[in-house]
């Protein structure tokens, strides 16, 4: 049973938060849409729960138009980024809920409830109101009321952005479980994201939206390797990819002063106005590398993310250690110039090291 | 300063106590005087400054035949008719404030917020104004001096009370909840009635009982509205004031039309402090 969107647009205001997005979603596989806040991911996801209703486009699912069908009958489950659950249930009830409104038989509810508890890790809260569980706790009920449905489509709107750093890396192995237990083969799995890390951890078909518009489309490993434009680059990478204006000429790239031998994948590129791309884990200390003045460093879990200068240039350099650095020190880094991308200068890129178009 | 602060704090405490509480006291013992003490001079304690009588509470429930008020029959016709129109103000205006929260409505350059401002405009409004229309229009359809007609005024009345509270109500319970609903397989009636009106209980019994106040205690309509067939509570306490105030009287009834009122607000702020229901939207 397929999921196909033909040229879904929705323009409510003056901007397009859908545009002519189209795609093919297979049962059995997970999808994750990746994008930046606002980019549309969520109006994607309510159109395709019926939420929404585009004010173009046509969706088919199982071969029927999914727009005809309402909500309510469209065997769909949603996982919101904010923890949405029944406040005036407990979290037994609120679990049963969805069978309940099917008129189960309660011995049955009761064994997919505590089925669904179980896989979530909530077992012996039945009893226990919604405000008296933590975010964690609040957004399992919520995953646990939206597999006990055994929908067809399952949708996670970014359903760990509003947990903290180690709840989410915890609940993200657990999602990793659930899905690679194949949830049953006959789901469709969506999950919205802006963490590209999320992303290629969750290694499904990557959808990749900005703007309301489909940039990009492919396993994570593709989108990794083979950006196929800068948006997408920065995107997909976090700390965004290092973006120099450079030139190429004589198997050379210059910049601030800088020269670096071309690798082969770039060497043949010769137009104008070509931009280097970089990521920020493909540069390092090095004490016979050019020098760089530091803007800024910050340390994030057992990172250092240096930023830092030289002329108009300004680069995020990431290290797989804490260290400490002052505003204004200069530092010697290295690039790893083979590792590097090439990108037009209407965004598209010219060449990848994973042999993207020319390399 | 700090001294200060806590003296000012009980000074105005106290001052404004006295302020509330004095009228009651003062009907309470003028409630059990005689003719005699109530004109004797200042007295405030039973049994020390004055004998204590019930003769103003009996007037009340004689018939006017033995010269009493009987306040016994308006009294529930006062009820009836807030309780109906109050109930049915609830029901329509929950389900209006709804619509009006979740749905957009537009005609012309009249939107949501235009329609919600309507409501409200009847309460703006001076009741004079309303008046004779009012008059009018039940006397067309024969309804003037009957209970029926009366409920039909004051749901008039009412119902801007409980769309103006409920709209604010719902626009603060997320949109996803009921979203989550429709998911779950609820069609838009279910995922009101199953989700968001139990979540919208606190607002309810706040729209409830002003409802219910501001019923009970109109004068104006109940008065113009109303002849000899069928009075309210209000209109009969007036009617007590003839040539010689009977002060014990009026007293003895002004108690006993606020008592229901004394006994909601008592119930609800039992019911809202418990707590669980005021917080059970994050």
């Amino acid at each position: 049973m397929d999921l196909v969107a033909n040229n879904l647009s929705y323009k409510p205001d003056d901007q397009y938060h859908l545009n002519e997005v189209s795609f093919n979603f297979k049962e059995g596989n997970l999808y994750t849409i990746l994008g930046r806040t606002l980019s549309g991911k969520t109006t994607l996801l309510k159109t395709i729960a019926g939420l929404l209703t585009p004010d173009s486009g046509e969706i088919e699912f199982d071969g029927k138009n999914f727009l005809k069908v309402p909500v309510w009958e469209r065997n769909v489950a949603m996982v919101y980024q904010q923890f949405i659950n029944y406040p005036h249930l407990n979290v037994f009830e609120n679990i049963a809920f969805p069978l309940k409104q099917r008129k189960i038989d309660q011995s049955f509810i009761n064994e997919k409830v505590m089925d669904a508890l179980k896989s979530v890790g909530l077992v012996g809260y039945e009893k226990r109101k919604i405000q008296e569980l933590s975010g964690g706790q609040q957004q399992r009920v919520s995953l646990a009321r939206s597999l006990v449905k055994n929908a067809k489509i399952l949708l996670l709107d970014e359903p760990l952005v509003n947990l903290d750093y180690k709840l989410r890396e915890q609940l993200r192995e657990e999602f990793k479980n659930l899905f690679s237990k194949g949830l049953a083969d006959e789901t469709i799995l969506i999950y919205s994201t802006t963490d590209p890390r999320e992303t290629m951890e969750l290694n499904g078909e990557v959808i990749v939206l900005d703007e309301g518009k489909v940039l990009q489309v492919g396993p994570a490993k593709e989108i990794f390797e083979n950006p196929n434009s800068l948006k997408v680059a920065e995107i997909s990478n976090d700390p965004p990819m290092n973006i120099i204006e450079a030139k190429i000429s004589d198997n050379n790239i210059k910049f601030e002063g800088i020269n670096l031998e071309a690798p082969k994948h770039l060497s043949k590129l010769t137009e104008d106005g070509l931009k280097i791309g970089l990521r920020s884990s493909d540069i390092e200390l090095n004490e016979n590398g050019h020098e760089f003045e530091v803007e800024l460093a910050e340390i994030s879990g057992s990172e250092t993310l240096l930023h830092l200068k030289r002329g108009d240039t300004k680069i995020i350099v990431s290290i797989e250690e804490v260290l400490n650095f002052k505003i204004h020190d200069k530092v010697k880094i290295n690039f790893k110039i083979d590792r590097a991308y090439a990108f037009k200068a209407d965004g598209k890129l010219a060449s990848s090291p994973f042999g993207g178009l020319n390399g | 300063m700090n001294k200060l602060y806590i003296f000012l704090k009980y000074f105005f405490i106290v001052v404004w106590t006295v302020f509330v509480v004095a009228p009651f006291l003062w009907a309470l013992t003028t409630s059990f005087k005689d003719f005699q003490s109530v004109n004797g001079g200042v007295t405030y304690i039973p049994w020390v400054d004055f004998e204590p009588n019930l003769e103003g509470w009996k007037v009340l429930i004689k018939s006017p035949a033995k010269g009493g008020v009987d306040i016994i029959e308006p009294y529930f016709n006062s009820m009836f008719v807030t309780c109906t129109a109050s109930l049915i103000s609830i029901i329509l205006g929950t389900l209006s404030a709804y619509a009006l929260s979740r749905y957009t409505f537009k005609a012309g350059f009249v939107k949501n917020n235009d329609i919600t401002f309507f409501f409200i405009s009847q309460r703006i409004m001076p009741p004079i104004v309303l008046s004779i229309p009012f008059f009018l229009f039940l006397s067309s359809i024969n309804l003037l001096d009957s209970l029926t007609g009366l409920i039909v005024v004051y749901i008039v009345l009412l119902m801007p009370i409980a769309v103006w509270i409920m709209v604010d109500f719902f626009n603060k319970v997320p949109r996803e909840i009921d979203e989550t609903a429709l998911i779950d397989g609820c069609n838009p009636y279910q995922a009101f009635l199953k989700v968001v009106l139990p979540n919208s209980i606190p607002g309810l019994i706040v729209a409830g009982m002003f409802c219910i106040i501001f019923g009970w205690i109109d004068f104006f309509f109940a008065f113009i509205l109303t002849f000899t067939e069928v009075q309210l509570l209000p209109v009969k306490i007036v009617a007590l004031n003839s040539s010689v105030t009977p002060w014990w009287s009026l007293s003895a009834s002004a108690l006993v039309s606020v008592a229901p009122l004394i006994i909601v607000a008592f119930i609800v702020e039992r019911y809202l402090s418990k707590g669980n229901l005021s917080g059970a939207i994050k």
